[in-house]
């Protein structure tokens, strides 16, 4: 179950800033360390720049997570753009096609406790990442 | 939002003041690199103290403006990473090699200070 729904269209490097101090907003609002609010902040930033950088345009979607027995949080990032070829490939550390460090999958992936990826090529990337809080 | 560059004798110092997008870091590499050109600046200390996030973007611009001015004869420290942000940096695999690091100003300006005498 979740209460609360933000939705961040991003196509500018300015939105980035704002859907990651949003996720933060939320991530402390829920209870979060706030260490545990800068990793989740920081990967909301790697997300987003993702969809500026690959995409142009799309949205994060924030949501927490309501369960019986523990609260979370969701990041969707979600775009209509070119999508990725090889997502195994794109999820290896080191490996980049914009020029940029090649870190970005991977590194949101140890930032947060779950992560699933779904892109086709042509039909865009979506990205729903969880972070539990302790 | 633009970060303000002080000049202290031949340390110049940049003050991130709060979230920055990438565009503003792109200005900051360029007006700090044209500064330490003009006022013939040997150091430069930027302070990340307010930085909510330390992204793959933000730790390549710092890590760029570091080499340029290191290729113009001149130093940088990057001073008052804060914990969270380091941690959040290494998890990400940001290592920010290759720059000097210290843990607020005082302890800069001390790093460039002591890089000067062997300068000499």
């Amino acid at each position: 179950m979740s209460r609360v729904e933000i939705r961040v269209a991003i196509s500018s490097d300015q939105d980035i800033v704002v859907a990651r101090q949003k996720g933060r907003s939320l991530a402390l609002e829920l209870g979060f360390s706030s260490g545990d609010a800068t990793l989740i902040a920081t990967a909301i930033s790697e997300l987003a720049r993702n969809i500026v950088s690959y995409a142009g345009s799309g949205q994060i979607a924030l949501k927490d997570i309501q369960g019986s027995t523990r609260v979370g949080i969701t990041v969707a990032a979600s775009d209509n753009g070119p999508g990725i070829p090889n997502v195994s490939q794109a999820l290896r550390d080191g490996f980049s096609t914009s020029g940029s460090l090649g870190l970005g999958l991977p590194g949101v992936r140890r930032l947060m406790d779950e992560f699933e990826i779904v892109s086709k090529p042509g039909q865009g990337t979506n990205v729903v990442v969880k972070k539990w809080r302790p | 939002m633009e970060v303000p560059i002080l000049k202290q004798g031949a340390v110049l110092i940049a003050t991130f003041q709060a979230a920055l997008s990438d565009a503003d870091l792109n200005h900051l590499r360029s007006a700090l690199v044209q500064q330490v050109v003009r006022f013939r600046s040997r150091g430069v200390i930027v302070d990340v103290t307010a930085m909510d996030v330390m992204d793959s973007f933000a730790s390549r611009t710092l890590r760029e403006i570091a080499h340029m001015i290191r290729l113009r004869g001149a130093e940088t420290v990057i001073v008052g990473i804060q914990p969270e942000v380091a941690f959040a940096m290494v998890q990400l695999g940001l290592t920010l090699e290759g720059v000097a690091t210290a843990l607020d100003l005082e302890e800069g300006l001390a790093y460039l200070n002591q890089k000067f005498k062997t300068m000499k």
